[in-house]
């Protein structure tokens, strides 16, 4: 029982969850007071005590149904199980009635029967075979293809779970139920694949393949699209916690100057004798950014996440601006003004921005060029200036002299690189030629690195 | 369960006897917890049971208006409890959370004992200014010497700064406070403790270690619809069905604030005072207002449930 929890609880730690010995504690403590048996809440009684940040839940869960996928008390044993994966032989059932066994059972949120469904669904479709060493998803296309869920959803939605179709939001209502609940049965053939494969193969070489990536630990570059979508939602907590720690921050940095009025006013209550000394607040000293993000292709997901992360905390600086290029440049600090959702701006960005002046290949040396002359004046000593791109600059000429320029203007000039740093100079990458001129270059491919980043900013 | 027993190793340390556990299994909890009007998950349910069961204190994480410190509003009720709270703020300090000297009063025992007797010494002065007739007892100290039973709320405490949290760490572990000049104070019984945090800043490492963590988020349409009938009274069963059912299509809409569950309440409370027995689009549009704050997030819902495709 501690071995499965011990193995469980080093998978979180290959998943890059925080789990610590006293929390190992807790969570032995806890398997003693609720039952294995009592599947769902013995997983929330385990998540409590080792999952305390819900950023990380999802992978928690997944690793939880690969490690306790279907054990009951007194099965922990860790291998491969023996030969009880023959399906139970029911009485064969024609596609139709399967069907409407199935929506029968959605109208009625019967779980069980749900959950059945689901496992009859995986031993019927999905084919399994023995040690092959494909991942769930091959099995779950080869499930979903044969259920047709879509006509599933519009039979369900015909039923009127919410109330009668006389208008159109109930009969949208009606739907979104439908869809739901379909989408929560979907879950269950997840969990039932799940199931069937650490049956087969033991749940440490299940979890070698099901593993989660952590939102922040995600590659931006290569992310794929349901990836990019979790990174869009973990935007908006990481900005609020980025903005509260920097003006935190610049609150704490220092007190302002002694409050005469105030200290005299709180002598009174102790005989005038100012026991309690006020100061007033701090002027907080903002820096200006400048932002200089390459869209070009590959590298644009890494800069409108950016893009989006400096607006959100756009009030941590005294001005913010934002310029995009690939062979030309435009300002586009106006979205950002115009809309108080970054996902908008982002997206007029990729639209509207006027970014390509001759055959849309980035070139980095005409950008800056453009860039600096845009610029002109409205750069003082308090200016940081913040570079995104690869520098692969597709063989045009660099001219860093105008970043050396620039840097004679300015506070410091960044580069954040979204490219393993091991492709650095390879091919037409040209970085080596603009970091003399930079305060640094960094490698900055996921949010981790650049939450990092942007909080070391003085 | 006795070697591991957390409880029993707590009551140990404190020189108490071993408080009977407030709840026989979660789904108690949940009923307890009906009884007065909260509506628990299961999850919710299973993470105080375990709270009570390990002694721990629960750090309650999630959006706005979803009933964390409703949460233990209900557990106190539910347990028959008096409920302690600590309203935390930036700049909240120990004389604030934990106890103070009341120095005026002392500076009053000094100067009335100047006049009445020249002769008393300053270690009997001393003994009797740090004793505990001149200590202020705030909430933290408070929940721990009470001798009625307590649920203690330490709410928002992701406001305070992050070296203010220390103050917590000693209470929250060991159920004591330690005063230099009294010495330590310890529990007389183990309070339940919750902690309720926006997530407005990570929390540290500490203080988390010495809690058992409780995401509230959203609940599921049924939920929701049992929430509100049970808090809207007068209600019919299908509005309150189809409002659930409406606030649950608009979370899943990218909206810049989504409705929280007393929103929910607040828009089931104006349609039935007026008199509305059914959800229809022009009575959504009419009140979408309570439902949702912003210009653009209301346009959105517009587009999304309201403009027939």
């Amino acid at each position: 029982m501690f071995d499965l929890l011990s193995r469980f609880i080093a998978e979180l730690r290959r998943v890059g969850l925080p789990v610590s010995l006293s929390e190992h504690v807790d969570a032995a403590s806890a398997m003693e007071v609720i039952s294995i048996g009592e599947r769902e809440t013995f997983k929330s009684v385990l998540a409590a005590t080792l999952v305390k940040d819900s950023t990380y839940r999802d992978a928690f869960d997944t690793a939880f149904e690969v490690y306790f996928a279907g054990r009951q008390e007194g099965d922990l044993d860790l291998g491969p199980g023996g030969d009880s994966g023959t399906s139970p032989a029911g009485p064969e059932r024609s596609e139709k009635e399967w069907s409407e066994d199935l929506v029968d059972a959605l109208a009625e949120e019967n779980e069980p029967a749900l959950r059945d469904a689901a496992r009859g669904a995986v031993e019927r479709y999905a084919g399994f075979e023995r040690g092959r060493p494909v991942g769930g998803a091959y099995y779950r296309y080869r499930t979903l293809r044969h259920l047709d869920l879509d006509a599933v959803t519009e039979r369900l939605s015909a039923l009127e779970l919410i109330g009668p179709t006389d208008n159109e939001l109930v009969e949208k209502l009606n739907r979104d139920e439908a869809e739901r609940r379909v989408s929560h049965f979907e879950d269950l053939v997840d969990q039932a694949i799940l199931e069937r494969l650490v049956e087969d193969r033991g749940a440490e070489a299940v979890a070698d393949s099901t593993r989660e990536t952590l939102p922040e630990d995600v590659d931006v570059m290569h992310a794929t699209r349901d990836e990019l979508a979790d990174l869009e939602r973990a935007l908006a907590p990481l900005s609020r916690k980025l903005a509260s720690r920097l003006a935190r921050r610049r609150r704490r940095r220092r007190r302002g100057p002694l409050d005469m009025r105030h200290t005299v006013r709180a002598s009174l209550s102790t005989g005038g004798v100012p026991l309690d000394i006020k100061f007033r607040p701090p002027r907080p000293a903002k820096p200006d950014l400048v932002v200089l993000a390459d869209i070009s292709g590959s590298v644009a997901s890494f800069a409108r996440f950016t893009l989006h992360l400096v607006h959100a905390i756009s009030e941590e600086f005294s001005k913010v601006r934002s310029f995009v290029f690939v062979d030309g440049v435009d300002e586009v600090t106006r979205f950002f003004a115009e809309t108080d959702d970054p996902g908008v701006a982002a997206q007029r960005i990729a639209t509207e921005a006027d970014v390509v002046a001759f055959d849309g290949h980035s070139d980095y040396g005409r950008a800056l060029e453009r860039f600096v002359e845009m610029l002109g004046a409205d750069v003082t000593r308090r200016t940081t200036v913040l570079i995104l791109g690869d520098a692969r600059s597709n063989y045009h000429p660099a001219r860093p002299e105008f970043l050396a320029d620039l840097r004679e203007r300015v506070k410091a000039i960044y580069w954040l690189n979204p490219e393993p740093r091991g492709y650095w100079n390879s091919g037409d990458s040209v970085i080596a030629l603009y970091e003399p001129h930079c305060e640094e270059v960094l490698e900055c491919r996921t949010l981790r690195q650049l939450e990092e980043f942007v909080s070391s900013l003085p | 369960m006795s070697a591991l027993d957390p409880r029993q190793a707590l009551a140990e340390r404190l020189g108490i006897e071993v408080p009977a556990p407030r709840f026989d299994s979660p789904a108690q909890v949940g009923d307890l917890l009906a009884g007065v009007d909260y509506l628990p998950s299961s999850e919710i349910a299973a993470v105080t049971f375990l709270a009570d069961r390990l002694a721990k204190p629960v750090l309650v994480e999630g959006p706005a208006g979803t009933g964390k410190t409703a949460l233990a509003a209900a557990v106190a009720a539910a347990t028959g409890s008096r409920l302690i709270r600590l309203q935390c703020y930036e700049g909240l300090d120990e004389s604030k959370a934990l106890y103070e000297w009341n120095y005026r009063k002392q500076l009053l025992r000094i100067q009335a004992g100047r006049r009445a007797d020249e002769t008393a010494s300053w270690s009997d002065l001393e003994e009797d200014i740090f004793s505990d007739d001149f200590l202020l007892t705030r909430p933290l100290l408070e929940a721990i010497t009470a001798p009625d039973p307590v649920v203690l709320l330490i709410d928002e405490v992701d406001r305070v700064e992050i070296e203010t949290e220390a103050l917590l760490l000693e209470i929250l572990s060991e159920y004591q406070v330690s005063i230099p000049e009294l010495g330590t104070v310890r529990a007389r019984q183990i309070p339940m403790v919750f902690l309720t945090s926006n997530a407005t800043r990570e929390l540290s490492e500490a203080l988390k270690r010495r809690c058992v963590f409780l995401h509230v988020g959203y609940p599921d349409p049924e939920r929701e619809r049992d929430i509100v009938t049970t808090r809207v009274p007068g209600i019919a069963t299908q509005l309150a069905t189809q409002i659930a059912q409406m606030v649950y299509s608009l979370r899943q809409l990218p909206l810049r604030k989504a409705p929280s569950v007393s929103e929910t309440l607040d828009w089931a409370r104006t349609l039935v005072i007026l008199g509305h027995e059914e959800l229809g689009p022009d009575v959504a549009a009419e009140t979408l207002h309570v439902l949702l704050k912003y210009q653009s997030d209301i346009a959105a819902a517009h587009e999304a449930l309201l403009s027939g495709e």
